[in-house]
């Protein structure tokens, strides 16, 4: 039925004759000779059975992305576990604690690392599960494959073999890289959609070998059988070599054959394939790169951190084996009650250097606390939790797709706060890649009333500036109240149901005037030069109709999208193109002479028609400035007029094409035609350019007809997330495979570069053959492009002035060798925008490979297509927008969004809470280690330096793991300084992450003097109370488990209590925790001291007989967590009172409600802080009005100076 | 109140010791309401030294001699062959010095009893295990104990158990439960024989009332007060500097965008 009739339709096609050229030099038809090694490949086509032995056994179709199986998961886990240093040394002290030497309990040291590792184990475990449900969804995919006797069965991907025989549907995935058969058409073409391999959204062409057309149904794969030998697996998506045996006859096979796993089948009904590579042997496997693991700069230097605590570890002990050695040597024998030397020589005065050596080990176990053990567990927690906000962030969830955000490597999040570059992709990212036909300029005259999403936006900053202004000229203005609410909504408006608001009911067509609706165009003065204006557009195009056949209504698969917006409009205005070969519309029959597919190089497109008259016309679309120069002198009626729109157009955000046509003489035609298909029968390398001189030669003297202009539709937000992104000081560069022009008009839409930027444009100039060394030559003027370009910004005066630069691949290509790419970053450095167009995906990887350490700040790189994999990969942070189909950049991404304009909140949000999250955690971690850690060493001095701790085992094990790690997860998971809201309004703070302001050395050692200052206090205060005097009313003295109890509870407390101070932001939840830590200490007490186990430390009923009973305890807790936190306390009333930073500011504002009592100043700040963007609309709007101002003040001045003369 | 004493003996090497008794004479200052606790002091003795505290067993003092693993205890682990009860370090050294007080010529009642914790009389140290064993071998440490005695009950040897945090410790001896007037003068007649000159330590001998908050504890009070101090201090420091120099709360100048570039 449908199928059936899409089939009828195309047989009569004539597209393909022409779209895709059959191999056409006769040396190509010969088969491939190649033996040896790189082609060794054989497959039994319709005989997966003889692929189950070895020599022609390949791989199976099942794929797995996971890191461990079953099996290697346990040794490959815990090897990865303990490669962070921190863990290999816990572990070899708790191999040590077996041993004497240890100063602890074997398990007071393996308990908390086998708690910790497990931790983290799990999560990985989790990880790879994961992964591997996502693998089974791929592999469990059903394909159609023949059984035997022309039967065809449902099985899973991954049961396929090589040289099975498949049927794949329309809209489907292609299970392995397929040998095309033959497909519903009948020259055996079919239509491939390639997205998830390269990013390129329009359809390519495969066509079958024509001896196996034939194999067109079910039943004829009963007996077919054949022999593909080929190449081995290999990356390459482009190339195929390979020679096809059937029917006694060889024939060479070459990539328009094959059909690659993961692309999808389009405009076809069915296709028949055999199978050649199967799971990691296809092309697309073979290309995917294991993404690397990321580390972000705070973990690392968090790991250099570790290494000076490390150091102060091995430091200390050594002073206190120095201390034993010598206590050992002169004193030990002298201590009877000690009985030295002992068996084992740990205490031997005569041999006090082998003790010694012996005590250090014990030592640098003993200190170990110094090293947070759960530290890194701790933060992987918080992590995946922090993940867990990010997922569910209502915000940041497409209510269109239903997809959510998603962090999927959660060890990147702190990363998010501080990012100084954005390198986004474009078509796909910043645009929907959906074309409307918005306005266009006929004959002079502008049609189109529908304003572009950037007008809208940029007009409504620019009347809320305005408005400000006039405020700021009347101070201390009394109607604000009314005012600001109606401008608050009016931004969110703008913010968030933008898309919605003015969705055009028609896909492509956004074009609103009645005066060319409905056939009123023929009303209009210059009926006839619209004529051909639709008629260029409704056939100058390559596009293929396809019949809707529920509606009737024709939709259109374009090579580009913004040819199937034509023909959307074409359509509208009612020359509804229908069939591709006498391309018949409404009223007139025409006679296509000849097509071609726009080329960039040419920038233009034209075809030749014979009308119902009989007058042969030559139709033209292309880039403006290209038509312009082939005008003839009498075409030129319209220019200024058009000229005019273009600029309007193009400030407005609008890709813009100009059309124009020429009439031809019957006898230059046929002169010319003649010409022209010689040439396009010529053989041999020059076919191309004898095409392009013929082309040439008719492409003059043309009319101008008027201009198009396409909105390249944004995705929704897109301009005023920049706008934000750009406030908040992030630098945005544009990385697109598209052509310049494009880029650039996107680059305008999204307000990237806007009117009265000095645009950079570095272009490589032709090389002349004369030139010796071509190479050098470009190279040359390319670094001379770049110096005066630098020279230029340089010597700017004006703050105002903003420059763009521009720079396509080819030069691309040159910049980034050594001895170039340092000046060109210069350069891009001092531009507030840069766009790259045409960049290959190595060269986007390499762009940002050489901003992430040229720079060295960090960089993140947004993508969707398999063109980004790299420039993600390469980023410090990857972002992939999911939601489309293709999964490849979301696969390598770090974080995946649905829409660009999220971006924002998870940069500004998210970003800015887990970087000041994760940097106060850390601080505060090395606080309360060193607190606690330091306090041992100081009892050492007291003890001989002999080793022993005056905590039992058990405090000291929970106090990593349980009693202070939970408040500070609570910390690492929900602190905010502001809340989300203010976080958006005030871009500006995240300027506190790029700048490092939470975690540079100066924090860090804060933080560990502090850490120094309370174990000082901790442990003296105690020590000096407790050692001698009773302590209880009944005259008992306090033994060492006493005193190092009282002792901890004085830190429990103190570390407890700075938390509490730490946090800006309280729910019952850090509540819970951060006072639950402390009550379950002493709970902890309790029940220990009941254990029989305490007896053997003098724990017994510690709390309930010992401490609790004497005031003096709880005197002392006090007076210690009172003294300890006196100096932070007084550290941050300091800063808040005399030195605040802007997010105290705004917490008071927002405390004491300022920011509703005085919506004036709240709306003013708002607008100080952002950043000094130089790009945005914002920007843009600001220089709008500069540019006013400046005009009026000239007049003003004029004026002035005309009447009296004033100061 | 402290007492030095005098050197009285010297030592022969190592262990052997002169007993030798000495008396003493204190002056009470001013009244001392009973109880007074009696402690000796040591000084420059680390009974926190590793090897020392590891030197005991719990599970012995609690199930005698079925308790087998005294591996913590050695070398006073095993005599002539057969267990120590108590083992280890900690209770060989036990403290030998005895202390008795008279009043004029009559001797004052001190109460040996009830200085060790509750705890420890019922559920650390046995009813049922008595000193078996204990000092025989061939050196001498501190003191002997009555082998008819259970653990439980040697009180002495509880407290001195319990080891002490630092090298300068004391423990508690007795009490006596008879107020001491001022200006009496009370003898004090000890049996010197523990061991401390070998490490030139010292032994004090204190009586001591006590008060809710325990002992008389200078530093509690003198460090409270100057915590308190410096709170108070900065305090006013800050109160000054915001009197001279307010800050608003909520003050927009102090944003870093409201800043005027110092620079110009």
């Amino acid at each position: 039925m449908a199928r059936g009739r899409i089939r009828a339709r195309i047989r009569r096609s004539h597209l393909y004759t022409f779209a895709c050229g059959r191999p056409r030099t006769s040396e190509e038809e010969r088969p491939h000779e190649f033996e040896g090694p790189g082609f060794s490949r054989i497959v039994h086509c319709n005989q997966p059975d003889m692929h189950t032995k070895k020599p022609l056994k390949y791989c199976s179709n099942y794929i797995s992305t996971t890191k461990y199986n079953i099996i290697t998961f346990l040794p490959k886990a815990i090897f990865e576990q303990f490669r962070r240093v921190a863990n290999l040394y816990f572990l070899l002290a708790a191999v040590l604690s077996l041993t004497p030497i240890s100063p602890f309990s074997a398990v007071s040291m393996i308990a908390p690392l086998a708690f910790v590792v497990g931790l983290s184990m799990a999560k990985e475990a989790m990880e790879d599960w994961r992964r591997f449900i996502q693998d089974m969804k791929v592999n469990l995919r059903k394909a159609n494959v023949h059984k035997t006797d022309g039967v065809f069965n449902q099985k899973p991907w991954m049961k396929l073999r090589v040289g099975d025989v498949v049927k794949v549907e329309k809209d489907k995935f292609f299970p392995a890289d397929l040998l095309l058969l033959s497909s519903s058409y009948e020259d055996g073409i079919c239509y491939v959609e390639t997205m998830n391999l390269d990013g390129e959204t329009n359809l390519k062409v495969k066509r079958a070998l024509e001896t196996t057309l034939s194999l067109d149904d079910e039943e004829s794969f009963k007996d077919f059988s054949g022999i593909i030998k080929c190449e081995d697996p290999n990356p390459s998506l482009y190339t195929f070599v390979g020679n096809f045996e059937y029917e006694r006859q060889i024939y060479p096979l070459d990539p328009s054959q094959i059909l690659l796993r993961d692309s999808k089948l389009r405009n076809t009904a069915y296709i028949y394939g055999v199978v050649i590579f199967t799971g990691f042997d296809s092309k697309v496997m073979q290309n995917s790169t294991k993404s690397p693991s990321k580390r972000s700069r705070i973990e690392k230097q968090m790991d250099k951190i570790i290494y000076i605590l490390f150091t102060l570890l091995v430091f200390i002990s050594c002073i206190s084996s120095i201390g034993f050695i010598v206590k050992t040597k002169y004193n030990l024998p002298d201590w009877w009650y000690l009985q030295v030397p002992d068996k084992e020589g740990l205490y031997d005065p005569g041999k006090p250097w082998v003790s010694g050596f012996y005590h250090l080990i014990t030592a640098l176990i003993l200190y170990g606390y110094l090293i947070p053990i759960s530290l890194y567990v701790s933060i992987e927690v918080v992590k995946v939790l922090q993940a867990l906000f990010i997922n569910h962030d209502i915000h940041m969830y497409d209510h269109e797709t239903g997809t959510p955000a998603q962090a999927r490597t959660s060890n990147l999040n702190e990363e998010l706060g501080q990012v100084d570059t954005i390198l986004s992709d474009k078509t796909g990212t910043l645009t929907c890649n959906q074309m409307d036909f918005l306005k266009c300029s006929i004959a002079g005259t502008p049609y189109g009333m529908r304003a572009s999403d950037v007008e809208l936006a940029a007009a409504k900053q620019m009347a809320m500036e305005m408005d400000n202004q006039s405020q700021n000229g009347t101070p201390r203005s009394w109607r604000k109240s009314e005012f600001t609410e109606s401008e608050i909504e009016l931004e969110t408006v703008i913010t968030s149901n933008d898309g919605d608001v003015r969705k055009p009911a028609i896909k492509g067509f956004g074009f609103e005037d009645n005066r060319l609706m409905n056939g009123n165009w023929f009303k209009e003065p210059n009926a006839d030069v619209m004529l051909l204006f639709f008629r260029i557009l409704s056939i100058c195009h390559t596009a293929i109709p396809e019949l809707n056949e529920e509606t009737g209504i024709f939709t259109y698969e374009a090579e580009s999208p913004d040819e199937g917006s034509f023909l959307v409009a074409a359509r509208e205005f009612g020359f509804e193109f229908c069939r591709r070969t006498q391309s018949s519309i409404v009223v007139r029959e025409r006679y296509p002479s000849y097509d071609e597919p726009i080329e960039s190089k040419r920038k233009r497109m034209s075809v030749i028609i014979r009308d119902e008259s009989g007058q042969i016309f030559l139709l033209c679309k292309g880039a403006d400035s290209i038509i312009f120069d082939r005008l003839s002198r009498n075409g030129r009626m319209y220019e200024e007029a058009t000229t005019k729109h273009l600029n309007d157009y193009g400030e407005a955000g609008l890709r813009t094409l100009a059309l124009a046509y020429k009439k031809l003489d019957e006898d230059k035609y046929s002169a010319w035609n003649e010409e022209f298909v010689k040439a396009k029968t010529s053989i041999g390398g020059d076919r191309d350019a004898m095409l392009e001189r013929v082309s040439d030669m008719m492409e003059r003297d043309l009319i101008l007809v008027g201009a198009t202009a396409v909105e390249d539709k944004l995705q929704n937000g897109v301009p005023q997330c920049i706008d934000k992104l750009a406030q908040a000081g992030l630098k945005i560069w544009v990385l697109t495979g598209d052509k310049m022009e494009t880029a650039i008009n996107i680059g305008f839409a999204c307000s990237l570069l806007r009117q009265g930027m000095k645009q950079i444009c570095i272009t490589t100039m032709n090389t002349d053959a004369i030139v010796q060394d071509p190479k050098q030559a470009v190279k040359e003027n390319i670094l001379n492009q770049i110096t005066n370009a630098t020279q230029m910004i340089k010597l700017e005066k004006d703050p105002h002035a903003a420059f763009a630069l521009i720079i396509d691949g080819k030069t691309l290509t040159y910049t980034l060798e050594d001895d170039m790419k340092h000046q060109f970053l210069n350069l891009a450095i001092g531009c507030a925008s840069v766009i790259c167009c045409r960049v290959s995906p190595k060269q986007k990887a390499l762009v940002t490979r050489l901003v992430k350490e040229g720079t060295g700040k960090i960089t993140l790189a947004i993508g969707d297509g398999a063109n980004d994999v790299g420039m993600i990969q390469e980023a410090d942070i990857g972002v992939g927008i999911s939601g489309c189909e293709g999964m490849q950049a979301v696969m390598a991404s770090d974080f995946a969004i649905a829409q660009f304009r999220f971006l924002e909140r998870l940069l500004v949000v998210h970003g800015h809470w887990c970087y000041k999250r994760i940097a106060q955690m850390i601080c505060y971690f090395f606080y309360k280690n060193i607190a606690f850690g330091l306090t041992i060493f100081y009892f050492e001095a007291f003890a001989g330096f002999s080793g022993q701790s005056v905590y039992v085992d058990w405090y000291m094990l929970l106090f990593n793991v349980v009693l202070t790690s939970l408040p500070v997860i609570s910390l690492g998971v929900f602190e905010q300084d502001v809340d989300s809201e203010v976080c958006l309004e005030f871009p500006s703070l995240y300027q506190q992450g790029p700048k490092n302001l939470f975690f540079d050395w100066y924090r860090i050692f804060g933080w560990m003097g502090n850490g120094l200052y309370t174990s000082v206090i901790v442990f003296f205060l105690n020590i000096i109370i407790f050692y001698d005097q009773a302590f209880r009313a009944g005259g008992q003295i306090a033994d060492m488990t006493a005193v190092g109890t009282a002792m901890f509870t004085g830190i429990i407390w103190a570390v407890n209590c700075q938390i509490a101070l730490t946090m800006s932001h309280f729910t019952w939840i850090q509540h819970f925790f951060i006072w639950g830590s402390i009550a379950f200490w002493y709970l902890f007490l309790l029940v220990y001291g009941e254990l029989s186990y305490a007896l053997n430390v003098n724990a017994f009923r510690i709390l309930t007989e010992v401490l609790a009973p004497a005031p003096i305890y709880w005197t002392t807790t006090l007076l210690v967590t009172i003294a300890c936190n006196l100096p932070y306390l007084a550290h941050i009333s300091f800063q808040r009172s005399f030195n605040p930073l802007d997010h105290h500011v705004i917490q008071e504002i927002k405390y004491y409600k300022k920011d509703i009592e005085d919506r004036h100043m709240w709306r003013a700040e708002k607008k100080k802080a952002r950043h000094k963007a130089k790009i945005g609309f914002t920007a843009r709007v600001d220089a709008k009005i500069r540019h006013l101002k400046g005009r009026l003040h000239k007049k003003y001045s004029i004026a002035n100076n005309i009447s009296i003369p004033q100061t | 109140m402290l007492m030095d004493f005098w050197k009285v003996t010297d030592i022969n090497h190592g262990m052997i010791l002169i007993t030798l008794i000495c008396t003493s004479v204190i002056h009470i200052p001013k009244l001392m309401k009973a109880p007074i606790f009696i402690y000796y002091q040591l000084d420059n003795y680390y009974q926190n030294h590793r090897r020392y505290v590891k030197s005991r067993s719990d599970r012995q003092l609690l199930h005698g001699l079925k308790h087998h693993d005294l591996s913590s205890c050695a070398p006073e682990d095993f005599n002539h062959g057969l267990p120590v009860v108590p083992c280890g370090l900690i209770a060989w050294s036990l403290f030998n010095d005895t202390y008795s007080f008279f009043r004029g010529i009559d001797e004052m009642k001190v109460n040996r009893k009830n200085i060790a914790w509750k705890s420890d009389r019922d559920h650390k140290f046995d009813k049922q295990v008595y000193p078996f064993n204990f000092q025989n071998g061939t050196l001498s440490g501190g003191a002997h104990l009555d082998p008819k005695i259970p653990l439980s009950d040697q009180e002495d040897l509880i407290v001195w158990m319990r080891t002490s945090a630092l090298p300068t410790f004391r423990k508690l001896y007795g009490r006596i439960e008879e107020d001491l007037d001022a200006d009496d003068i009370i003898t004090v007649k000890l049996l010197n024989n523990y061991n401390t000159y070998s490490f030139t330590g010292s032994k004090k001998l204190v009586l001591s009332t006590s008060s809710w908050l325990g002992g008389h504890n200078n530093f509690l009070g003198m460090a409270c007060i100057s915590v308190g101090v410096s709170f108070i201090f900065v305090a006013f420091v800050f109160m000054l500097i915001h009197v001279k120099n307010p800050r608003p709360y909520g003050d927009t100048t102090n944003l870093s965008w409201n800043w005027k570039p110092m620079s110009g």
